[in-house]
């Protein structure tokens, strides 16, 4: 089956995707698999994923944001989560998940300054 | 008292299902939007399980009142080959398959009575249970 696709954008060397639909697990499959190759097209630095809409995270939506930060900052790529809701990070915290090396933001704005403070810190901006 | 309701788990699409029901379920009887949150997972993580460990199963969702307190009850069942030790796989961390082993434990930590009936060869049911506030 033809699962749904999550729109990836890409602002200069960053891409940008918000999560607006329920994920299914073969459509988060999916999404990884699309950003992954998105970062390595674009010679993306950094990957914003902006879950301001979503209200339930369970533990394969939970792995599978681990796992893509994981993979994505082998290939030398930053994820930063931002908008996750009160009572997702409250369930989160209950089931024992944590998101691994996803850094988080508290909204879309903030996460784009972590990531370009960080790109300033590592001091090879120019990609 | 409002009726049952069922949602079939078929595919990883059901799971989506089943919880939206559930959510909707919380909501409807004046669960608060964590509980809501709270309720929708532990749901998402029982109908997973059905779905990898059984293939099929229900997921039935509704109203129940006890010394007039409201809350909502979730039984989850399946025909599957069972679990050989409940102590086991209530464990955190304890996993068979592609799951972290967050399965059952966090689901038991999200609802406020958890109970697991399971047979080899047999089947599963969990049921579970949360209250309002």
């Amino acid at each position: 089956m033809d699962s749904l696709r999550i729109p990836i954008l890409k602002i200069g060397d960053v891409l940008i995707a918000s999560i607006q639909v329920e994920l299914h697990d073969a459509s988060a499959v999916q999404f990884k698999d699309d950003l992954l190759q998105k970062i390595h097209d674009h010679k993306a630095r950094g990957v914003i994923v902006d879950m301001t809409t979503v209200e339930v995270v369970d533990s394969f939506i939970g792995r599978l944001i681990a796992d893509i930060a994981s993979m994505a900052g082998l290939m030398g790529a930053q994820v930063v989560i931002t908008g996750l809701q009160p009572a997702v990070a409250i369930t989160l915290v209950e089931l024992g998940l944590e998101l691994g090396r996803a850094r988080t933001a508290l909204n879309l704005e903030k996460g784009l300054a972590l990531m370009s403070r960080q790109t300033e810190e590592s001091g090879d901006g120019a990609g | 008292m409002a009726q049952a309701k069922a949602a079939v788990i078929r595919s990883d699409l059901d799971i989506v299902i089943a919880r939206t029901l559930a959510r909707d379920t919380a909501k409807s009887l004046g669960f608060g939007a964590i509980d809501q949150a709270r309720i929708a997972t532990a749901v998402s993580e029982l109908a997973r399980n059905i779905f990898l460990y059984a293939g099929t199963g229900t997921v039935t969702v509704r109203e129940i009142e006890k010394n007039g307190r409201k809350g909502i009850e979730i039984i989850c069942e399946d025909q599957g080959p069972g679990i050989s030790n409940v102590d086991l796989v209530m464990q955190d961390g304890y996993s068979t398959s592609r799951g972290m082993g967050m399965g059952l434990p966090g689901a038991r930590r999200l609802m406020d009575e958890f109970y697991i009936h399971s047979q080899e060869g047999v089947g599963t049911t969990i049921t579970c249970r949360k209250w309002r506030t």
